[in-house]
């Protein structure tokens, strides 16, 4: 970050910590509309740490992004009026500041092995509660969910015990409580 | 993603009628009252050149490059205050509007633009003059759409012209296949409003916040109104309103390049532009601030200066129709999002409800502190009488055109900076430039479309010689429509500002920005069909202008001016408002930038 006595730019006024929240958008399903997001976060320098889209109501053309970002409280801010902004973004909620929110993320988690370590991957799923979706001699495919740090020490342990590969769906998020958003 | 068809349900309404894709597009135009059309034709729009043809509601106005389409439609819509509208063909048609574009983009200009496109089942296939136009122009458009299906398009082509229109304005591109235009479909007319879920701006402010922004002002010991574009894009009502505003509470004002016009340059409370060019009573004004009324401006890094020693002792007020321009570059204590012409109404309205009313002897101190930065006189040039000074060029051609109908437009560099200074705007919509986006060669076309908005005006484009030539061609359509534009090149054989940085900044090698073997504008103006005018002595200016207004057809006065002249006050980058360099200091100029500096733009 630049020094305050030598730039005129934004960054320099106040060394602001960085934060991660995580943004609900309703948007038109319509060709386009994520390029729109996607080009608006790297066209503008923010971050994208995750990001999941998926229609959510077939009748009104409705998709909902979930994305999470990190920045200063500014720059978290200039995200969601700048998202706000695009035509066919019908609303943005923070939900790191709506209220208490749940946060999943599910993984598919492939471990290749024999003899102990695979007991030891079998065992340390079962902690887990990953299910097994898939099971050779040789490998295990396994499907978890749960909150990002969860699964991020699911796939450490697994690491030692032949670690093939692992697709993540990133993350999905809803407030709790009766109300919608 | 799946694709939308959202009409196609629905039943058509009672005034539907059959049309091709193309006509629909000349139809649609004409019930959005647009008159004029610039565009140039090609294979992928050859359909609704067609339909044009046979129609006499749409005039249409042919260009010679599709950036020159552009900047035209943005000039005759900051002049007239309706959508500015462009018919480009697919490929190398879109890709050279592009410029065109982002300029109207980044100074909120309305502009509709339809682009023709392949064939639907051509797209994606590399097809000839095949580019990817929505993909293109997302960045540099505030909406855009691709027409894939006939039963969407009448509803696209009425909610361009909302979305372009309505809340903060911006271009908004139509991407058409060449067989949706073939297509036939229902047409219907705009439905009014137009209804968006996604899309409501908002025009009314909070009116607790008014009344917060009020009791503030009546507080301030030293206010000061900050304006911008967005007073001029809210409409005449703003501006009318913040002279009664401006007038009730007896505060100075200042503005930027984009807001000029809005209040009377010729008022005593106008302290001038303020900003990297703008004048020491401005500049200062601003930094020494108890209280900042910013109205439609955005806290741009040419107005801030160094942002942690921007206004240090103020508390500020923010009124502008898009949220994302608060706390943007510059943390205020009270937004305010709202329509200029809506916030200023009800902030005047609060003041005159004030009681006890405010005292405006508290004010005193502040104007006598202004006078002081005034008598600075930081426009102040040495006057020559061997050369023209550009600032001179500019005193007089104001002096000469004043009591006239007039309207400037400027293209971008020293020239631009010094119209701004020493042409005085006394009205909104009079003045027409590139502020955002510094687009050099918009004014030539700018002026096109200001000309044919406004056929009995006279209309100037201030130019410098660098810039005019890279949309000379557009002389051309001025040409054949009889335009009768005012090309004002200050001629100084150098891209001035690019030399003065050099100057400032790299130890002054030049390197690069020397024009050699400029072309005889004179020559040129006739070859175009115009008339060139030369002028190298100051004793002959006067009557060389006059020469100028008079011939009733397109002119290029190629002004020889003093080849070495900077322009000034200048904050340089990285500096505050306090610490702008004078004129009459210039002997320290290549002191006056330190390392850090130079990095900036």
């Amino acid at each position: 970050m630049a020094n305050a006595t030598t730039s005129h730019y934004p960054a320099a006024t106040v060394e602001q910590s960085l934060e991660t929240h995580t943004l609900s958008v309703i948007v038109d399903n319509e060709p386009g509309v994520l390029a729109r997001v996607i080009g608006l976060f790297s066209g503008r320098g923010y971050n994208i740490d995750s990001l999941t889209v998926s229609e959510t109501e077939h009748d009104r053309h409705l998709s909902r992004i979930t994305i999470v970002t990190t920045g200063t409280p500014m720059v978290i801010d200039q995200i969601k009026n700048q998202l706000d902004r695009l035509v066919p973004v019908h609303r943005v909620v923070d939900m790191t500041v709506t209220g208490p929110s749940i946060q999943r993320e599910l993984a598919l988690v492939k471990v290749r092995g024999a003899g102990e370590p695979r007991v030891e991957a079998l065992r340390l799923a079962d902690a887990f509660r990953a299910r097994v979706v898939d099971a050779g001699t040789e490998s295990f495919v396994f499907e978890i969910t749960g909150a990002g740090d969860k699964i991020e020490s699911f796939i450490n342990l697994m690491l030692p015990l032949g670690l093939v590969e692992v697709s993540r769906t990133g993350i999905v998020a809803i407030a709790r409580g009766a109300d919608g958003m | 993603m799946a694709k939308t068809t959202k009409q196609a349900s629905q039943p058509a309404p009672a005034n539907s009628i059959e049309l091709t894709g193309a006509e629909m597009v000349i139809r649609a135009l004409a019930d959005q009252d647009v008159e004029h059309i610039f565009g140039y034709p090609g294979g992928a729009v050859l359909p609704i050149y067609d339909a044009l043809f046979q129609q006499e509601k749409v005039r249409h106005v042919l260009v010679r490059h599709e950036q020159g389409a552009v900047h035209a439609a943005e000039g005759y819509a900051r002049s007239t205050g309706k959508v500015g509208c462009v018919l480009v063909t697919s490929g190398p048609g879109a890709t050279n509007a592009v410029t065109g574009l982002a300029d109207a983009l980044m100074d909120s200009i309305p502009v509709v633009c339809i682009t023709g496109q392949v064939p639907t089942h051509l797209i994606g296939n590399d097809a000839f003059q095949e580019c990817d136009t929505v993909g293109i122009t997302r960045p540099c458009t505030k909406h855009n759409y691709l027409v894939k299906s006939i039963e969407d398009l009448p509803r696209v082509l009425h909610e361009a012209f909302h979305i372009a229109s309505s809340g903060r304005p911006g271009p908004v591109v139509i991407d058409i296949p060449k067989d949706i235009q073939f297509a036939t479909g229902e047409y219907f007319k705009p439905n009014d409003p137009v209804a968006h879920q996604g899309y409501r701006p908002r025009l009314k402010g909070d009116p607790g916040r008014i009344k917060q922004a009020v009791e503030m002002m009546a507080q301030a010991k030293r206010p000061v109104f900050y304006t911008g574009g967005g007073v001029i894009n809210s409409g005449p009502a703003a501006s009318a309103l913040l002279r009664d505003l401006v007038k009730a509470t007896g505060f100075p004002i200042t503005s930027t390049l984009m807001g000029l016009g809005a209040y009377p340059a010729a008022d005593p409370q106008w302290l001038g532009m303020l900003g990297m060019h703008g004048t020491y009573e401005a500049n200062w004004a601003m930094h020494d601030c108890d209280l900042m009324i910013c109205i439609g401006a955005r806290f741009d890094d040419r107005i801030t200066g160094r942002i942690d020693a921007f206004a240090p002792h103020s508390r500020k007020i923010h009124i502008d129709i898009d949220p994302s321009s608060i706390n943007k570059n510059v943390n205020v204590d009270l937004p305010i999002i709202g329509d200029c012409a809506h916030v200023i109404e009800e902030m005047l309205r609060g003041w005159q409800a004030l009681s006890p009313k405010p005292d405006r002897a508290a004010l005193e101190p502040w104007w006598k502190q202004i006078a002081a930065w005034r008598a600075r006189k930081s426009l102040a040039y040495r006057p020559s009488d061997e050369i023209i000074k550009p600032q001179y060029a500019i005193e007089r051609l104001y002096e000469l055109t004043k009591d006239r109908d007039t309207y400037i437009t400027t293209e971008v560099g020293q020239h631009q900076m010094w119209a701004a200074q020493f042409y005085h705007f006394q009205d909104p919509n009079r003045w027409m430039t590139s502020g955002g986006l510094g687009t050099m060669g918009y004014g030539l076309p700018a002026a096109v479309g200001v000309q044919l908005a406004h056929p009995k005006s006279l209309v100037i484009d201030i130019a410098g010689e660098a810039s005019v030539q890279m949309t000379m061609q557009e002389m051309s359509t001025a040409a054949q429509y009889r335009l009768p534009i005012k090309i004002f090149i200050l001629n100084n054989q150098y891209m001035g500002m690019v030399r003065q940085w050099q100057e400032l900044l790299h130890g002054g090698r030049y390197s690069e920005s020397y024009s050699e073997a400029l072309p005889d504008f004179v020559k040129l103006a006739e070859a175009y069909h115009g008339h060139g005018i030369r002028c190298e002595k100051p004793g002959d200016l006067d009557a060389a202008i006059r020469e100028m207004i008079d011939t009733p057809k397109p002119v290029i006065f190629d002004c020889i001016v003093d080849p070495t002249e900077n322009c000034f006050p200048m904050i340089p980058s990285g500096r505050a408002h306090n610490e702008m360099i004078l004129g009459d200091a210039a002997e320290t100029l290549s002191d006056a930038i330190g390392e850090e500096g130079k990095v900036l733009v």
